[in-house]
């Protein structure tokens, strides 16, 4: 059996304890296949995300990072997709100063019952990333130095 | 080497997991961690026999910290927590790794590369497991009084079942009368009883119950104090201003819905004959004989659904998407009203699908059976209504997708148009109380299936049709929920909350308020020790969400349980890479990985 490590961009998905993690749970329960590099941190929601960590993790080797969002059905705060929006949009704006693809990070909501759209979602993004190359690991600019 | 003793268990979940993951090999690269001093695999690590083995390592090795890498944190993160509490841990030292959801039923298909997964995210576990500290629950004093705001049939039966228990309630409705809605009604489905005999029973019980305060024409304003203990105020006289506090334990919401508004013109409303269902149902009610509207028989009656529901956004501005999911079972109910009446009715029902979910099917059939006639319509050709100039009757235009799409013509007497329900104007309540609200305008629940009547707002409960739109029997099983919920809480005297609430360093913290500004519960407050001003979070007042943490400019703000070290650690371990033995065979492709 050939085994999808290695072949695919390795990506880390946020996601929340309430809404997005348990549509990732589906897609695992539905039997539904995306690649193993896929690993998911869950959090209580993911306005508490630090855009840095998702610098650390590019850095570090993750090819991207998504944000599996709750849209507009946060139980915690009802302005939750636009926050959301701003850490990405900070994110983008850090990992560019850095000497990185902005597109390296993608968010989109995804519901409790979302397991198709997941699955969707990490094939479109593990394309992107193939057509973006591999991340370079630490900060472009610090290589080039 | 950080000197910390963490015990892993690696489930097989009778081959769920260990079917696809390679557990043993998951295991034995766990065992190079020098922090690692037990790891093993477990037939079903959350069978009884497994869990007395764990506290026992717990005990006998000293672990302060324990990793279960099994199924979904949503199924046994509580028994975990347990199993470290009963070995002498605080239950916050334990993680939970989803090698199974996430995992193993996930990567059927590969089985090495599920286990080199497997492998990393439990090694991301031990990061987390490492930086752990030993955290206990907030533990809060409850007062067992409740305070149930919405005095429709789902408030009145929340009432009812909070007294019954021995706490004390007290009943705030907005209007002068109790009963909703549902006062209103003559005979419901799904039991068949008539609606204002049935709150009428209810209202007696409730106004006859000494444990129950009843305050009408009375609207809460504030909410103040913290989970456990609230103040909440309310408005008794709305011309004076006067405004009583209560102590409550919980806060129990049910507000219910208003009926969709139907725009003049909107599907022919204004001419005489268009009604909606609300107004159709009090004539059906009202008419014992014949069915007649302004002294004149009905002979044709045309239904037209989803009125004000599953609105298209690119052609209603701020469009009502959802489903109201109780008005086609209401429709075909009244439907049956009118057949039963003396004399033959034609009725036609233009429906974009018939949504009498569960056993409500058994009314749309003997809809069928009694001579309706159902025609599909299309979504967004929605059919038209004139007065049709030659009969003076009206006209309804549609086509009908399952006759191929034809043009149908009905000339009818009276026009239903089945309104949905839509959210109540509540903006005083939704800002006192802090509640979150969907983007459909309902109050939001924390999940609709695993926790349906709790929010955010500890102590804090919804039910009914300030929720979502749902039928009068669901609203009644809802308030009951929240009966149990508050229950919970209320009848021990104390609840527990989640110590993993956002914390800050006051070395770092310069107090810019941008905490503050972020959080809706008002947590961050503005403290001044030794004279310097730095923020302190309301441990109770804190949800965890930490929405705080990103917006801190000097980074002065972790939330427990998700500090940035522990990310920080987890994402090294999933980037981890496998010792040679456990490395599975793979075809490198150029440009792809790192």
């Amino acid at each position: 059996m050939t085994s999808a490590e290695g072949l695919s961009p390795k990506i880390l998905v946020f996601s929340t304890h309430n809404i997005s993690d348990p549509g990732i749970d589906l897609a695992g329960s539905s039997h539904l296949h995306y690649s193993p590099t896929v690993m998911v941190i869950s959090l209580p929601c993911t306005s508490g995300i630090r855009p840095d960590w998702i610098v650390y993790a590019i850095e570090k080797g993750f090819d991207g990072v998504f944000i599996a969002s709750d849209g507009e059905e946060c139980a915690y705060l009802p302005d939750c997709a636009e926050h959301s929006a701003k850490i990405m949009s900070d994110a983008q704006v850090m990992l560019q100063e850095r000497g990185h693809e902005p597109r390296r990070v993608k968010m989109a909501a995804v519901c409790s019952v979302c397991a198709e759209p997941f699955v969707n979602y990490m094939a479109e993004f593990s394309k992107a990333l193939i057509e973006l190359g591999p991340s370079g690991g630490a900060s472009a600019k610090e290589r080039a130095a | 080497m950080s000197g910390r003793k963490i015990g892993v268990y690696v489930c097989h979940c009778g081959g769920n997991i260990s079917d696809y993951v390679d557990v043993e090999k998951v295991v034995e690269e766990l065992r190079s961690d020098p922090d690692v001093v037990v790891a093993r695999t477990a037939m079903f690590t959350c069978s009884d026999a497994t869990q007395q083995e764990i506290i026992e390592d717990i005990k006998e090795q000293n672990l302060d910290g324990i990793v279960v890498a099994s199924c979904s944190p949503k199924l046994h993160t509580f028994t975990f927590r347990g199993v470290a509490k009963r070995g002498g841990l605080s239950p916050y030292q334990y993680t939970q790794v989803n090698v199974r959801e996430q995992c193993s039923w996930t990567h059927t298909d590969d089985h090495a590369g599920a286990t080199a997964k497997a492998t990393r995210l439990v090694k991301a576990g031990v990061g987390r497991t490492r930086l752990t500290v030993p955290l206990e629950p907030i533990v809060v004093e409850t007062v067992p009084k409740a305070v149930v705001i919405g005095g429709g049939v789902a408030g009145l039966r929340a009432a009812l079942g909070l007294a019954e228990i021995g706490i004390a309630v007290f009943l705030v409705e907005r209007e002068p009368r109790l009963g909703g809605w549902v006062a209103g009604f003559g005979e419901m489905y799904p039991h068949g009883k008539n609606g204002s005999e049935l709150v009428g029973g209810l209202v007696q019980q409730v106004r006859q119950n000494p444990g129950i305060t009843v305050f009408t024409n009375a609207e809460v304003t504030g909410k103040s104090g913290s989970f456990g203990n609230y103040r909440v105020d309310i408005r008794v006289d709305r011309e004076t201003g006067e405004t009583v506090s209560v102590e409550a334990g919980s806060i129990v919401v049910s507000t219910g819905f208003d009926v969709y508004s139907v725009a003049q013109e909107e599907f022919g409303y204004g001419l005489e004959g268009v009604v909606t269902l609300p107004e159709f149902k009090c004539l059906v009610d009202s008419n014992d004989g014949v069915l007649e509207y302004n002294g004149r028989p009905i002979k044709n009656i045309v239904y037209i659904y989803c009125v004000g529901s599953r609105q298209d956004p690119d052609v209603v501005e701020s469009a009502r998407r959802y489903c109201s999911r109780y008005c086609c079972t209401a429709a075909v109910h009244a439907s049956l009203q009118v057949a039963a009446k003396p004399g033959r009715v034609h009725q036609y029902h233009l429906h974009r699908d018939v949504r009498t979910y569960g056993k409500y099917e058994k009314l749309y059939d003997e809809s069928l059976n009694k001579g309706s006639v159902y025609l599909k319509v299309p979504d967004h050709e929605p059919p038209s209504v004139k007065r049709d100039p030659e009969t003076g009757r009206l006209l309804v235009t549609t086509r009908d997708l399952l006759a191929e799409g034809d043009e149908v013509e009905i000339l009818a007497d009276m026009v239903v148009l089945v309104t949905g329900m839509v959210p109540r104007a509540n903006e005083e309540l939704t800002r006192a109380l802090k509640l979150p609200v969907g983007k459909s305008g309902f109050f939001n629940e924390i999940h609709p299936k695993l926790r349906p009547v709790e929010t955010v707002v500890d102590g804090v409960y919804i039910c009914g049709t300030c929720q979502q739109p749902m039928n009068s029997a669901e609203a009644v099983s809802s308030g009951l929920a929240a009966v149990t919920q508050s229950a919970s809480i209320l009848k021990k005297g104390f609840a527990e909350l989640d110590p993993l609430v956002a914390v800050v360093d006051t070395g770092a913290c310069t107090w810019c308020g941008l905490c503050d500004e972020a959080c809706p519960y008002g947590a961050p407050q503005q403290v001044h020790p030794n004279g310097k001003s730095v923020a302190l979070i309301d441990k109770t007042a804190c949800k965890g969400c930490g929405g705080c943490v990103p917006v801190c400019p000097t980074k002065a703000i972790d939330l427990e349980g998700y500090t940035d070290a522990q990310i920080r650690a987890m994402i090294d371990g999933m980037l981890s890479t496998p010792s040679a033995a456990n490395v599975p065979e793979v075809a490198e492709v150029a440009g792809v990985t790192s």
